[in-house]
């Protein structure tokens, strides 16, 4: 019965190894990538939907009791979560059977795809954080060869900056960790959280938060932390870019908001001014230095550092409200950031360059209206047009943040959104409409563009539609799971049942 | 001894840093590995100096006799180990192989992603 909890992770598993067996049968590699991701939607979306009909659900590794073993804790962020790395998953399975060369599937691209899901599904399911460290580590060496897989200058390059603040922030959390468990004897994360409300040690406290934060912001690619991100995301194929951009820094979001709202309440009087700052700083930054790139993947790799800080200034306004508007925002935002990574590939397939300085060698408007068009959904998405998810996403933090009365980091907010949109009609306008002078010879042949490339990036820009016209219901999900997570003691009380009087 | 451990630490953190922000890349893998080895020792200081029987329960008891040492970190210093381990053999091909295509070990010119 608690099995369901477990299969987000076992299934990656058994499809990663299944593939390395087989690893002569490319077409046998294909069928396990795609079948399993798309069963892993499924299992996600039954794994969703029980925690919301039955509240939090516990599973114990080896029926240890809480807080001795290590237990899974879902929550409905959580499995809101999981449901969108499926969902992602999926969609690069698929796009990947035409989008990565012979040569990267034949060196185990697939099973290093499920090994990446596997460890981003355990992240947002365990509730140990060692064993929060142990998932990082897994997804980490997983895109680590990812990102290097095919041997090229730039990604071999990009990879060495990637690893190394990687690893910088990983020995950071571990860190962390060791002072954590020297201080209060546990690593059980609802344990921690009843310890921490208790504890009169405001200094080590402080100290430690600000640790995760570094560590965990390192990950997310807040300010001023992000400057491998820009000089490693449009170096792997369209494909790995696509997920990386969908899911590993919002792995690191994941973590700063559970940290920060579990362990480390938001702190009216020094938490909240510095996250609010940096909330504001890195959505500036990443808006900024995007106006100022000229290829595709580079220009959509800095905004991924700007949308990051409306996620923080969620967690930073500290309202439920605005929780609720940073759930919402990362929901809209995995399914939109990976969509245009994979439309960026597609641009690419047609126009032959990523470069939007240069003509290219053939319109992607005249030769694919339908494509083209698909871009404006995400772009538009992601710059906060009505009708669009990103509209509604955007409508509630301002909202909360004025509610508060924060004007400067509303400001702030509402500037980054028109320059965005700046960046993503310039997109629109070099990439999409602009073609080579008529007076130069017709290409003779572009490429085609296989079904199986197109297909998920249509499912995707059909869901951004649909989160956008049912953004009320989909909102009632994103408050309730806020609702949980400002919670702690439900959550310290599904995990190790009802508080004792007093503790040893 | 907890002061002695304790300076020590932060001079192989120190060092660590120092290493890193060399130019060097074959030092960036050396600071990387010396930085994994600084927070294992602080797991392992965390967890209390003391001179204490391993945390065996012995034939006919329930529980280890005390004193005994607290377990918990060694075995998360043995998975971080592990992992540390792991990392930094990938960690060398890469470097190895990046430094073949960019043709020098000076991080410096490491700039082919910049452009």
């Amino acid at each position: 019965m608690s099995t369901l909890a477990v299969l987000p992770v076992l299934l990656p598993l058994a499809a990663a190894a299944a593939s390395t067996l087989l690893y002569r049968s490319l077409r046998a590699q294909r069928v396990i990538g795609v079948v399993a991701t798309s069963s892993l939607v499924v299992v996600s979306l039954m794994l969703f939907l029980r925690v919301w009909d039955e509240g939090i659900v516990v599973v114990r590794m080896g029926d240890w009791p809480s807080p001795i073993g290590i237990s899974f804790v879902v929550d409905l962020f959580g499995a809101i979560m999981v449901v969108l790395a499926s969902i992602t998953g999926a969609a690069t399975a698929l796009y990947s059977v035409r989008g990565i060369d012979k040569e990267r599937q034949s060196f185990l691209y697939f099973p290093l795809l499920h090994v990446l899901l596997m460890g981003v599904c355990g992240a947002f399911l365990t509730g140990d954080i060692f064993n929060l460290y142990v998932w990082f580590e897994v997804l980490l060496m997983s895109s680590f060869v990812l990102l290097a897989l095919g041997n090229e200058r730039n990604q071999l390059e990009g990879a060495i900056k990637y690893v190394t603040l990687n690893l910088m922030s990983s020995a950071l959390f571990l860190t962390a960790i060791g002072i954590l468990y020297g201080t209060f004897g546990t690593l059980d994360m609802a344990d921690l959280s009843r310890r921490l409300a208790s504890t009169d040690r405001t200094g080590v406290v402080t100290t430690l938060s600000m640790l995760f934060l570094v560590a965990f912001g390192i990950k997310a690619a807040i300010f001023p932390l992000f400057f491998w991100l820009p000089a490693s995301y449009h170096t792997p194929p369209f494909a790995v870019s696509a997920i990386f951009a969908g899911l590993l820094t919002k792995v690191g979001v994941y973590a700063i908001i559970r940290v920060f709202t579990l362990m480390f309440p938001i702190d009216p009087g020094f938490t909240r001014p510095l996250l609010l700052f940096l909330a504001a700083m890195t959505m500036l930054t990443g808006v900024l230095g995007a106006a100022a790139q000229h290829e595709f993947r580079r220009v959509l790799s800095f905004h991924i550092v700007s949308q990051i800080g409306y996620m923080l200034l969620g967690l930073a306004l500290a309202t439920p409200l605005a929780l609720a508007g940073s759930v919402f925002y990362i929901m809209h935002h995995i399914v939109v950031k990976a969509n245009l990574f994979f439309i960026a590939g597609l641009a690419d397939r047609i126009r032959g360059t990523s470069d939007l300085r240069s003509p290219g060698r053939v319109s992607v408007y005249a030769r694919a209206p339908l494509i083209a068009l698909v871009f404006f959904i995400p772009a538009m998405s992601l710059a906060g047009i009505p009708p669009l998810s990103g509209f509604f996403a955007k409508l509630v933090l301002v909202r909360a943040g004025l509610e508060i009365g924060e004007w400067a980091v509303v400001t702030v907010a509402l500037l980054v959104s028109i320059l965005t949109l700046y960046s993503m009609t310039k997109i629109w306008a070099e990439a999409f409409w602009k073609g080579p002078d008529r007076n130069e010879d017709e290409p003779e042949s572009v490429e085609r563009v296989p079904p199986t490339m197109v297909l998920p990036v249509a499912v995707l820009a059909l869901i951004t539609v649909v989160v956008g016209f049912l953004a009320g219901p989909l909102f009632g999900v994103a408050t309730r799971a806020a609702d949980q997570l400002l919670d702690r003691e439900a959550y310290a009380e599904a995990v190790l049942g009802p508080e004792r009087g007093s503790r040893p | 001894m907890q002061v002695l451990i304790a300076i020590i630490i932060g001079g192989i953190f120190a060092c660590a840093i120092y290493m890193i922000l060399r130019r060097s890349i074959v030092k960036l893998i050396m600071g990387l590995a010396l930085l994994g080895h600084a927070a294992n020792l602080l797991i392992f200081s965390a967890g209390g100096l003391s001179r204490a029987r391993p945390a065996l329960v012995a034939p006919g008891e329930t529980a280890p006799l005390a004193p005994h040492a607290d377990p918990l970190p060694q075995a998360l210093i043995l998975t971080a180990i592990v992992i540390s381990f792991g990392v930094i053999a990938f960690m060398m091909v890469l470097v190895s192989r990046a430094s073949e295509a960019v043709g020098n070990d000076d991080t410096d010119l490491f700039t082919a992603t910049d452009q």
